[in-house]
C-alpha cells in the first residue's frame, strides 16, 4: 500500500468543486436595475425581434451572499504571493506593494475615459511623461512608446518596429535570430509577425556560441532576439561582441526585458548595444501578475528606431502641457485600443517613485544576492550532487538553472515530482522544465523581496524533501497530498475538452 | 535596504561569506567594466509611502474624471457601475497576486473562475468555445484575424468601416505582419453599405470582420452580410458589445465563427483605456488554433473534479515558433471581474440592464435630435449610444461644442470626425445605467445652449470648471 492511501481526505479536498452556475437556482438575484425614469415605449418598436436573441444567457441565478461566499471559497483554493515564497524563475514574483493598489484606484486615475480630452487628463498624461522618461533612463534608450499590453506584445511591437525599419531602407529581410536559451514568446513572436526563427547556439559557459552567430548572421537577418542575463541566469560577457556582429550586417538587437530585474541601475541595455528593449511591468516594476495577467509590456528604442513606433505617443508641448501625439507618418500604428495599461502605469510609476534610483540599484543588487546565496545553499552536500547547477562557474545572477537529471538518475525522482512535493511543503515551486537545453530544469528566481530566513527555509525544504526521497521515493512521487486537490489527469482534459459548465 | 527589502548589514556579511566573496561586486564580474554603469540613474531620490501617496493624489486631481463632470463619453469604453463585490474580491490577495496557473493543485481557484468565465463568455455569444481572455478588445479583432490566416491562409481581410476605428488600426499593424492586406468597406445609411460589401468580397478573402453593435451605435442587419461572406469561404469575425448582447442575436445564432470584444463593461473601471479584458469565443471547429490560455475540467488522482489549464500544445511555451499565437500574460484578473459581474447581474438582471439602456437611449436620442438643427446620423436599432449630426461645419466646430459643454460640466460624447472624414459634424453620445432621465435632460439643456453660442459665433468657450489643476 501507498503512503497515499492511507492518509485522509483535508477539509479542503472533501469540499468538492461546484460552479456557481450550479449553485444558482432561477429567481435569485444580486443585482436590482435602477428604475425606469423614462417613458415607456414598447419593446419590439425599439428593437424588432429579429434582432435579438432567442433566449437570455443562462447566466448564474445567484444572491449577493452566495455570490461574496463562493468567490472567497474559491480564492482560498489558490496559492498566492502573500501567503508564501514564490521563486518562479523568469516571472520575478516581487512583494506587491499595496500602496499602488490604493493610487491606482483614486477616482481621478480610475474613472478617466480614455477619451478624455489631453487638455482635461493632464495629471495622467504626466503620469505617462514621467513613466517613460525614467524607463527610458533605465534601459539607456530615450523613446518610450507605453502602449503593448504585455511582454509578448512588447516583443510584436519591437519585431514589427524592426521590420518598419528595414522597409524604409528599401530592405526585405527574412530572418530573425534567437538563442535555444529564449523564451517561448520570442520565437512565437516572430512567426506571427510574418518573419522566420533561426536558432543561435549556446556555448559551454551558458552565452551565445559566437561562431554559430557568426555563421547565422547575414544580410537577411532581420534581428537578433536575446534576454541579458539569460534565462540561465547568466550575463554574457561577449554582449558588445554579440550587438557588433549583429550590427555589422545590418540588423538591430532587440532586448527581452524579462530579466531586467538583475540590472536596474547596474547596466543598461542601451549601453550594451540593444536597439529595441521591452519591459514587463508586471516583473520588474511590480504590477501584480493577478492570475495570469493584467501585464504592460512598454518598449523603449533607439534614435533610429523612433520614428516607427506606435501611436499615439504622450508628448509635452512648447507651453509645457502634455498632450497626445496621433501625427507620426512613419508609425506601424495601433497595438491596441487607446494608450495602454494606464493602471499599471500607475503602479509602475508609484513603485519607481518610492524606490528613486538609489532604491532601484539596490532592489537589483539585493536580487542577485539573494540568488547566489540561495544557489550557495543548495549547492551544500546532500543536494549539490543530485540537484547540480546547469551552467556556470558557480555564480548567477537574480536566477539559477538546476539540472535535476541526477536526481533522476539516482532515485527515480522527477523535477515534475520535487516540485509537486514543494507543494505540500507550502511553498510554490520554481519554473520547471525551462530552459529548455537543461535536462530536468528548475529555473529558480528567489527576487530581492525575500529575507534570508525564506531562503534558508527553502533550501532546508528541498534538502529534506531529497532525504524523504532516499528514504521513500514513492512518498515524493505521489505528492501532493494536502493541496484542494492532488495531481490532475491533463493529458485526458485534452482529449476530451470539457471547457464550459454544461447547461 | 528599502521599505521593500529586508536584508541588514549582518545579513549581507554571513549571505556574502556562505557565497564565498567578498563583495557584492563580485557578484557581478561577469558584467564587462565599460558596461558598469558609472553613475547614479538621473530619477528624483525616493519617497515615502505617504510622499507618494500624496503625488499620484496630486496628478489624479488633475484628471478630469467620470466623476467630476457628467459624461456621455462612449466609443469603445463606458462609465457603467461597478459593484462593491468586484473591489472586495480583486483586492483578495488570492486572486490578485499569484501567477498564472502553471501548478494546478495549488491554482484551483484562478483555474475555476476561468472555467467559469469560460462558461459565461460562451451563453453571452452563444458560441462553445471561449479562451480565458485576451489583452483587450482591438488586439482581440487582431488576434481573430491570424487565426483565420492560420485557417485558410489567404491574403485579404474585409472589414466594415463599422468596426472601432482603433481595431481597424491595430488589424492593419498586425496583418502587416503576417502579409494580410485589409480593405475597409464604407457605410451607407448607418450600415455597411450592402452593395459595396458583395463588390470587395472574393475567394482571396480570409476573414470579414463586423461589429454589432457598430461604432454609430447601429445594431445592422448582419444575416444578408454574413451569408455574403460564407459563400465566399471566408471567415466571419464579429466584434461585440457585450451588455448589448444580452438581448441581441448572439453571434452564435447568426452564424459568426469568431466573436471578439472589448470586455471593459463587465466590471471594469475606465482607468484611462486599460487594464481591461478582451474576449474571443469560436465554433468548436477553431479551438485547436484559438490563441491564449483556456481552463478545462478534469479529475485528481483521487477522482476528484479540478481544473487544469489544456490545450497547451497550441500555445508559446511548448511549441514556440510554431504556437497559434505568442500570448502569454493576457488579463485574468480583469475577467475574474467580468465573470463576477455577470454573475452579479444574473440571467434575468443582463436582459434588465439592457433593456434599460434601450429604452433611456432611444428616449435621449428622441431628445437631443429634438434640438434645433441636430439629426440622427441614421435610424437604425440602437441599444446604449446613438450618432447625431450637429448644425455645424466641421470637427473643429464639434470640439468647441464638446468643450463650452464641458465648462459647463457636462461631457456630451465623442466628435466622430477624429475618425470619421465623411462624419465631421457628427456626435456619439454614450449612455449608462449611470446617466438617469434627468441628466440626459441636463445635457439637451447644456448641448442646446453650446449649439447656440457657436452657431451665433460667440466667444471661445472657457476652460472647463471641472479642471482642477
Amino acid at each position: 500500500m501507498s503512503a497515499t492511501e492511507t492518509r485522509p481526505e483535508t477539509a479542503m479536498q472533501a469540499e468538492r468543486a461546484v460552479t456557481i452556475f450550479e449553485r444558482g437556482r432561477p429567481g435569485r438575484r444580486a443585482f436590482v436595475p435602477p428604475r425606469l425614469d423614462v417613458p415607456e415605449r414598447d419593446g419590439a418598436e425599439l428593437l424588432p425581434t429579429h434582432l435579438r436573441r432567442a433566449e437570455p444567457a443562462r447566466l448564474p441565478e445567484v444572491s449577493e451572499p452566495e455570490l461574496v461566499r463562493h468567490y472567497v471559497r474559491l480564492s482560498r483554493r489558490n496559492f498566492d504571493l502573500d501567503s508564501g515564497f514564490y521563486p518562479l524563475g523568469s516571472c520575478t514574483m516581487k512583494h506587491n506593494p499595496r500602496l499602488h493598489e490604493r493610487v491606482a484606484a483614486l477616482p481621478g486615475h480610475a474613472r478617466l475615459h480614455p477619451l478624455q480630452n489631453p487638455r482635461h487628463a493632464q495629471g495622467a498624461l504626466e503620469v505617462m511623461f514621467n513613466l517613460e522618461r525614467a524607463l527610458g533612463e533605465i534601459a539607456g534608450l530615450p523613446h518610450v512608446c507605453l502602449q503593448p499590453s504585455a511582454g509578448s506584445h512588447g516583443e510584436l511591437a519591437g519585431v514589427l518596429l524592426t521590420r518598419a525599419y528595414h522597409e524604409s531602407r528599401g530592405e526585405t529581410r527574412t530572418k530573425v535570430l534567437a538563442p535555444d536559451t529564449a523564451h517561448g514568446t520570442n520565437p512565437a513572436t516572430v512567426t506571427m509577425a510574418g518573419l522566420e526563427v533561426v536558432k543561435v547556439g549556446t556555448n559551454p559557459d551558458g552565452g551565445v556560441d559566437l561562431d554559430d552567430l557568426r555563421a547565422k548572421a547575414d544580410s537577411d537577418v532581420a534581428c537578433l532576439m536575446l534576454t541579458n542575463p539569460n534565462t540561465l541566469g547568466l550575463f554574457d560577457p561577449n554582449i558588445e561582441e554579440i550587438a557588433r556582429i549583429v550590427h555589422d550586417v545590418g540588423a538591430t538587437v532587440y532586448y527581452d526585458g524579462a530579466n531586467l530585474n538583475a540590472v536596474m541601475g547596474i547596466s543598461r541595455p542601451g549601453d550594451m548595444g540593444f536597439d529595441i528593449v521591452h519591459f514587463n511591468l508586471h516583473k520588474s516594476f511590480t504590477q501584480p501578475h493577478g492570475g495570469g495577467g493584467p501585464g504592460s509590456g512598454p518598449i523603449a528604442v533607439s534614435e533610429r528606431i523612433a520614428p516607427f513606433l506606435p501611436t499615439p505617443l504622450v508628448v509635452r508641448r512648447d507651453d509645457g502641457t502634455f498632450d497626445l501625439d496621433y501625427d507620426r507618418p512613419q508609425s506601424i500604428g495601433r497595438l491596441r485600443g487607446f494608450q495602454g495599461n494606464y493602471g499599471c502605469f500607475v503602479r509602475a510609476y508609484a513603485y519607481i517613485c518610492s524606490l528613486g534610483a538609489d532604491g532601484l540599484r539596490d532592489a537589483s543588487e539585493t536580487a542577485v544576492l539573494n540568488a547566489n546565496y540561495l544557489l550557495a545553499r543548495l549547492q551544500r552536500e546532500g543536494v549539490a550532487e543530485l540537484l547540480p547547477l546547469a551552467y556556470g562557474n558557480g555564480r548567477c545572477m537574480h536566477e539559477f538553472v538546476l539540472s535535476g537529471a541526477p536526481m533522476k538518475k539516482e532515485l527515480g525522482i522527477k523535477t515534475l515530482d520535487l516540485a509537486k512535493r514543494l507543494l505540500d511543503h507550502g511553498v510554490h515551486p520554481p519554473t520547471v522544465y525551462f530552459p529548455l537545453l537543461v535536462d530536468e530544469a528548475l529555473l529558480i528566481e528567489p527576487t530581492e523581496t525575500e529575507t534570508k530566513e525564506t531562503l534558508d527555509a527553502f533550501a532546508d525544504t528541498v534538502a529534506e524533501i531529497l532525504r524523504e526521497a532516499r528514504e521513500d521515493p514513492e512518498l515524493v512521487r505521489n505528492a501532493p497530498y494536502s493541496t484542494p486537490v492532488r495531481r490532475l489527469d491533463e493529458a485526458a482534459a485534452a482529449k476530451q475538452p470539457v471547457i464550459r459548465q454544461p447547461l | 535596504m528599502t521599505r521593500y527589502t529586508t536584508t541588514t548589514d549582518d545579513d549581507r556579511r554571513e549571505m556574502l561569506a556562505a557565497i564565498g566573496v567578498s563583495s557584492l561586486d563580485e557578484l557581478f564580474a561577469a558584467i564587462p567594466d565599460n558596461l558598469r554603469f558609472g553613475r547614479s540613474l538621473d530619477l528624483r531620490a525616493g519617497l515615502s509611502e505617504l510622499e507618494v501617496f500624496a503625488h499620484l493624489r496630486d496628478l489624479a486631481a488633475r484628471n478630469v474624471s467620470a466623476e467630476d463632470e457628467l459624461t456621455f463619453l462612449g466609443a469603445g469604453m463606458y462609465d457603467h457601475y461597478v459593484p462593491a463585490v468586484i473591489d472586495m474580491l480583486m483586492e483578495r490577495s488570492e486572486f490578485l497576486t499569484p501567477y498564472t496557473p502553471y501548478q494546478p493543485e495549488i491554482s484551483q481557484g484562478g483555474l475555476q473562475v476561468m472555467f467559469e468565465y469560460q462558461t459565461a463568455i460562451s451563453e453571452l455569444t452563444g458560441l462553445p468555445a471561449s479562451n480565458a481572455s485576451v489583452y483587450e478588445g482591438p488586439s482581440a479583432v487582431a488576434a481573430a484575424g491570424y487565426l483565420a490566416k492560420l485557417v485558410n491562409g489567404r491574403r485579404r481581410f474585409v472589414v466594415s468601416r463599422g468596426l472601432h476605428p482603433h481595431s481597424r488600426e491595430t488589424l492593419r499593424t498586425l496583418s502587416h505582419g503576417y502579409g494580410t492586406d485589409v480593405t475597409e468597406v464604407p457605410l451607407l445609411g448607418g450600415v455597411t453599405d450592402p452593395q459595396a460589401w458583395a463588390e470587395a468580397l472574393d475567394d482571396e478573402v480570409s476573414a470579414v470582420f463586423l461589429s454589432h453593435p457598430n461604432f454609430l451605435g447601429a445594431v445592422e442587419d448582419l444575416e444578408p452580410l454574413i451569408a455574403a461572406a460564407k459563400a465566399h469561404g471566408a471567415l466571419v469575425v464579429c466584434s461585440c458589445d457585450p451588455i448589448p448582447l444580452g438581448i441581441l442575436r448572439t453571434p452564435g445564432e447568426l452564424g459568426v465563427d469568431v466573436a471578439v470584444g472589448e470586455g471593459q463593461t463587465l466590471g471594469n473601471r475606465l482607468d484611462f483605456g486599460g487594464p481591461s479584458f478582451g474576449f474571443f469565443a469560436a465554433a468548436p471547429e477553431h479551438l485547436r488554433r484559438m490563441p491564449g490560455r483556456i481552463a478545462g475540467e478534469t479529475t485528481d488522482v483521487d477522482g476528484r473534479r479540478g481544473f487544469v489549464l489544456t490545450l497547451q500544445t497550441r500555445e508559446q511555451h511548448i511549441r514556440r515558433e510554431k504556437a497559434t499565437s505568442n500570448i502569454c500574460t493576457a488579463q485574468a484578473l480583469n475577467a475574474l471581474a467580468g465573470v463576477v459581474y455577470l454573475s452579479w447581474l444574473g440571467r434575468e438582471g443582463l436582459v434588465e440592464l439592457a433593456e434599460l439602456l434601450l429604452a433611456r437611449t432611444a428616449y435621449a436620442r428622441d431628445t437631443l435630435a429634438a434640438l434645433p438643427g441636430v439629426r440622427r446620423l441614421h435610424d437604425r436599432p440602437v441599444v446604449r449610444e446613438f450618432a447625431l449630426g450637429l448644425p455645424v461645419e466641421n470637427l473643429q466646430a464639434v470640439e468647441r461644442v464638446i468643450e463650452r459643454c464641458q465648462a459647463e460640466g457636462v461631457n456630451p460624447g465623442y466628435a466622430l470626425g477624429r475618425d470619421y472624414e465623411e462624419f465631421q459634424e457628427g456626435l456619439l453620445v454614450a449612455i449608462t445605467e449611470r446617466r438617469s432621465r434627468s441628466d440626459i435632460d441636463r445635457l439637451a439643456e447644456v448641448l442646446s445652449r453650446a449649439l447656440a453660442a457657436e452657431t451665433s459665433g460667440s466667444a471661445e468657450p472657457a476652460v472647463a470648471a471641472g479642471a482642477r489643476t
